[in-house]
Formats: C-alpha cells, structure tokens, sequence
C-alpha cells in the first residue's frame, strides 16, 4: 500500500512531501463539506470552475511535460460536448446511458485527437507549426459549427442550430436505488470533484513513472530521447491524445452542465482561454496548473460581472505579462519558494 | 465556353490574391524571425480602420491605403523593439505574446470603437466577358498580389538591405560577426511584415463590413498558406497560394465557402505529413 502509494510522487511533481500531502488533505475536506454551508446555486458555480480544470490538466501533460502545444483544445472540447449532445438527444438518455454517452463523446474527441495528432506527429511537425495548425483546425471547426444554422445541418433528432448552439440534451444521470440521481447543483459538484481528484491523481501516477519520465526525456532533447532508442513519436501522439481527451471530458462534463453547447465556446477568445490558465499556473506542473487555472477562473468570473470585454483584456495582459516576467508560471514560481523556505527550515540555519 | 473558363480563372485569381496579400506578411516575419505572429490579424484590422477612417476624412482611396499600410508597419516596429525582440531565442513564447496582445487589442477596440464601423463600399466599375459581370477591383486586388510579389522579389534580391537581410537569415551569428547590425535587421522586417499586413486590410477594407474581430476573416488562410508555403516566402508563398487557391476554388464552386475553407484545411494536413518544412523547404532540400 505505501508503495502504491509513494507511486504518486516523484520528480516530476512539486508536492511530494509530507506537509504537501497534509495540505492536499485539509483542501480535500474542505472541498468535501463545502456545499453543507454554501448556497446551492454557488455550489453549482463551483463545479462550473471545476469542469474546465481537466482540459488545463491535458494542456500542462502535453505542453509543460512533453513540449508539444497545442492550441486546439477547445477543438475537442467542442468536439465532445457537440457529440455528448448529439448521442443524448438522439438515444434519450435515461438512466445509465447518459455515461455511455459521456464515453462515447470523449472517445470521438481522443479519436479525432489521434488522426489529427498522427498527421502532424509523423509528419514530424513540431513547435511553432504544431500549435498553428491544431489553431487553424479549431477556427476552421468554430466557423463551420458556426454556419450550421439551417434544418439540413441535423443529427437524427440532434439538430445543431447554428451560432444560436445546441441544447435539450439531458443532464448526466446516475441510476441508484429507489431513482436516478440527476447530476446537477451538488451531486454534479461531488461528481464533477470525485472526478477530478482521480484524474489528478492519476496523471500524477503517469507522469512520475516511466511513461512520464520518457515524456520529460523528450521535452528536453526529443533527439536524445529518440537516440536512447524511444520511439519520440508514440509517446507524443499517446499524450496529445490523453490531453485531448481531457479537453473532450471538459467538453461532456459542460454540455451536460449547462444543457448547452456553442461554437463561441471553441472559436476565439475562447482558444486562447486554457494556454492563458496553464502558462500563467506554470505548465511544467500539475499541481500549479489545477490552482492557477481555478484561481483565474474565478477572477475572470467575478470581473466579467462587470464587463466581459475588460475581463479578456485582463487575461490577454496576464499572458503577456507571464511570458515577459515569469515564463516559468507564477504558481510554479510560488511551488518552489516554499519548498526552498521548507528545505531551509528542516535543515536548521547554515553552519 | 470562353466565358466560362474566365469566370474559372477569375475566381480562382481572386482566392490567390487573397491568401498571397493575407499571408506575405506573415511569411517575411515566420521567415526571417521563425516566430509566428498571431496578431497579424490585428495589423490588418489596423489597415482596415485607417484606411476607411482615412476615406471618411475625405482622402483619396489610394493615398487611405497606403496610410493604413504605413500605420501597422509603424505599430509594427514598435512592438518589435518593445516586447518581441525579448524572444527571439524563445519562438513558442513569442507567439503567446502576440496571442496575448491580440486578446488586448481585439477587445480593446471593442471597448473604444464600438461593435461595428459603417464601410466604405467597394469601388464602381465592372467589366463583362460573354453573359458574366466582373467586378473590376477584384482585379486590382490581383494585380495588387502579384505587384507585393514582385516588390519583395526586388527588395530581397536587389537592395543592399536585401541581401543583409538574407544574410541575417542564414546565419545571425556570421552576419552580426560581419557587422550587419541584426537587431536592426529584425526590427525593420518585422515592419516589412506588419506593414504588408496593414496592405492587405487597406485592400480588402472597401470590400468588407467592418467588425474589430475582422482579423479572424483572414487569420486562417494566412496560417495555412505559411505552412504550407514554408519559411522562404519569395519561393515558398506564391506555389502554396496557388495549390491551395486551386483546391479553395473547385471546393467553393462545387459546396460553397465553408466546405472550401475546411477542404484546403485538411488538404494542408495531409501536405504536412509529407512536406513538413513546407514547399520551400522541399525545394531548398531538393537543391542542396
């Protein structure tokens, strides 16, 4: 059990000590009993914040720990909620259909994910060309959703509406004893954070063992990497896909939230939304990036009150800002003061 | 029948002319820099403004283009000197940069500007060939892409900057230990590029209905048209416009726009996965 359990750290992650864990918990309990005293409607609010951390944790496993970024997150994100809309609408979705719709539409983005990824990965486009053209694909999906306002542009029963989005899609529903549980408010909460502990930590557990160790090892030197005699392109193609698939589940996870889903959630601004949370976090960490973007998301929420168009110049300064000052991510930055002031503290002053 | 085959090749002249003007600009700053500059976008929506500002002021057409072109390549290197020439050992960040002050610049313009402009117009005069009308300044745009062509042909192959400029491309390291003063190299051709931007928004300006999120209009042909086309845009760009303004035509004429643009999407997907340092690449390789 301490074995498995140590699996959770290593190199690859900040937090791995004792008082890490501690804190991890206390956050944990505190998320736990949240909704006992909280208002249900800012409970749903919170989940609302939680869904869109999956597709920033995709982001740092693809751009922070292997070196591939893509800007075409919300590509999948759409891709998913769209087909998460579509599978539901048209099988009604009672009972426990809602998660084979929920696996079905995150498999359509992982398998649009690996066809796109394939292209560029074993075309060996990399860097700069890499985010330009996964940047291209999402504008290109965003403008053609975007058209698709007339009745030929249907699904079965799904139609897709054009600019206006689609919605009626069912919420997810989990079937229990004596009635379904409908997935809204708190039990979406609960949901949507039990979800998201084991995702965390299961990309911990990938990327502090060898999976994330060769990711790390291509991050660095992809030439190297390929001369030690990893096959570079596999591991890139597996974790452009594990990262779009998380961008997918972000996409399910908000259709079913708002019962809605439209192209301005894929086009621009909206593309540039998980670079900006994940290089302001810092991307070469898990940790950073699931406090950051939340810390963000709620700061961009509470300014967009006010006004929508102040709020994105914000974000726009926050990612110039981050690449001037701190390329390397403000939590990060913070991650590693506290482990050094940690460090100093248990070794008692300098002789 | 001879009415037809113009009509083909019309279109067809009018899709090149637009990727070649949309993405020129792009390709001398990809080319010179190997930064990719997400807010071409914005440089055009800059063109755009000036120019229809300029005509409402009263100004000639011509002289309102040229002033808009004049503007972005200004805004242009000024930028360069103030936040880009800080990355240019760091490519990916450099495109955040310019990401992030295009999030400002879009939004910003819709805080001051308002959500829309009322347009210019496009100019009168139209020709036929056979039963077909043709709108003249579709073929002043054309003949506009073939003269940015030509003008970069003579500035990189002709002018003392020109071949400093080649240099500095090559070899940073070599020309500056030459004495090309690089810095400057890099901050006047990052101009070059913002100004050929503005070029393009003051071409098309009479042709469009003016929103601040405009630049999107032209953002994915551009993108798709440096990739392509690689990174030496006096090889690279025309034979990429022309491939895909071939595909981008038939697809228009047989399933509309949109079909057109997601078509030469994924044609450009497909040309990567066997070109991936673009045509001018291969061709430089081929030569070697």
């Amino acid at each position: 059990m301490r074995d498995r359990l140590q699996a959770l750290n290593g190199p690859q992650t900040l937090g791995n000590g004792r008082a890490f864990w501690i804190s991890f918990a206390v956050v944990l309990a505190g998320a736990l009993i949240y909704p006992a005293w909280a208002d249900p409607y800012d409970v749903g609010n919170s989940a609302y914040f939680l869904i869109w951390i999956f597709m920033a944790l995709g982001l740092s496993l693809m751009w922070g720990y292997t070196g591939i970024l893509s800007f075409g997150q919300t590509a999948f994100f759409g891709i998913a909620g769209y087909g998460y809309g579509v599978i539901a609408i048209n099988i009604g979705a009672s009972g426990g259909l809602t998660f084979v719709a929920l696996l079905c539409a995150v498999s359509l983005a992982a398998v649009s994910a690996a066809v796109l990824g394939y292209f560029m990965i074993y075309g060996r486009v990399g860097g700069v060309f890499f985010g330009i053209v996964t940047f291209a694909t999402t504008l290109a999906l965003a403008a053609f959703l975007h058209q698709t306002a007339g009745p030929e542009w249907a699904i079965g029963k799904a139609r897709l509406n054009g600019f206006n989005g689609m919605g009626g899609m069912s919420p997810l529903e989990l079937p229990w004893f004596g009635g379904p549980i409908y997935l809204e408010d708190t039990a979406l909460y609960y949901f949507v954070l039990l979800l998201l502990l084991a995702v965390y930590l299961g990309l911990r557990l990938l990327v502090n063992g060898r999976f994330g160790n060769v990711l790390v090892a291509i991050r660095e030197d992809p030439l190297r990497a390929e001369l030690l005699g990893y096959d570079v392109r596999k591991f890139q193609l597996a974790a452009f896909v594990i990262g779009s698939a998380l961008a997918g589940l972000s996409g399910v996870l908000y259709t079913a939230w708002g019962q809605f889903i439209t192209p301005a959630s894929m086009g621009l601004p909206a593309a540039a939304m998980p670079i900006i949370w994940v290089a302001f976090s810092g991307r070469s960490d898990l940790t950073a990036t699931l406090v950051g973007t939340f810390t963000l998301l709620l700061a961009f929420q509470t300014i967009t009150i006010y006004s929508q168009q102040y709020a994105l110049i914000l974000m726009g300064a926050v990612l110039l800002a981050t690449v001037l000052f701190m390329p390397t991510g403000l939590m990060v930055e913070i991650g590693r003061l506290i482990r050094r002031l940690h460090a100093r503290a248990t070794a008692g002053p300098a002789p | 029948m001879f009415a037809e085959i113009f009509s083909i090749l019309f279109q067809f002249a009018d899709v090149f002319a637009f990727l070649v003007l949309a993405a020129a600009g792009l390709a001398i700053i990809f080319g010179m820099m190997g930064i990719i500059n997400l807010a071409h976008g914005e440089f055009i929506t800059c063109g755009i403004y000036v120019t229809v500002a300029g005509v409402q002021q009263g100004l000639p057409l011509p002289v309102a283009q040229a002033l808009g072109a004049l503007t972005a390549g200004i805004i242009g290197v000024i930028l360069e000197r103030t936040v880009i020439h800080r990355l240019y050992n760091r490519p990916l960040d450099s495109i955040l940069a310019t990401w992030g002050i295009s999030l400002i610049v879009t939004q910003g313009m819709l805080v001051t500007l308002g959500s829309s402009w009322a347009g210019i117009g496009t100019p009168e005069g139209s020709f036929q060939v056979g039963e077909y009308t043709f709108s003249s300044y579709r073929l002043v745009l054309f003949a506009a892409a073939v003269l940015v062509m030509l003008a970069l042909y003579l500035l990189f192959m002709r002018t003392r900057y020109g071949v400093l400029a080649r240099a500095t491309m090559q070899n940073p390291q070599m020309a500056r230990a030459l004495g090309v003063r690089t810095p400057w190299i890099y901050a006047t051709s990052f101009g070059v590029g913002a100004a050929l931007a503005g070029l393009c928004g003051a071409l098309y300006a009479p042709t469009m209905t003016l929103i601040p999120t405009m630049g999107i209009t032209f953002i994915v042909e551009a993108f798709v048209t440096v990739v392509v086309g690689g990174a030496n845009v006096l090889i690279g760009t025309v034979p990429a416009a022309m491939v895909l303004g071939a595909i981008r035509t038939a697809l228009n004429a047989w399933q509309g726009q949109i079909i057109g643009q997601i078509g030469m999407l994924i044609a450009v997907i497909l040309v990567i996965r066997v070109l991936p340092e673009g045509v001018s690449g291969w061709l430089l390789r081929r030569n070697r």
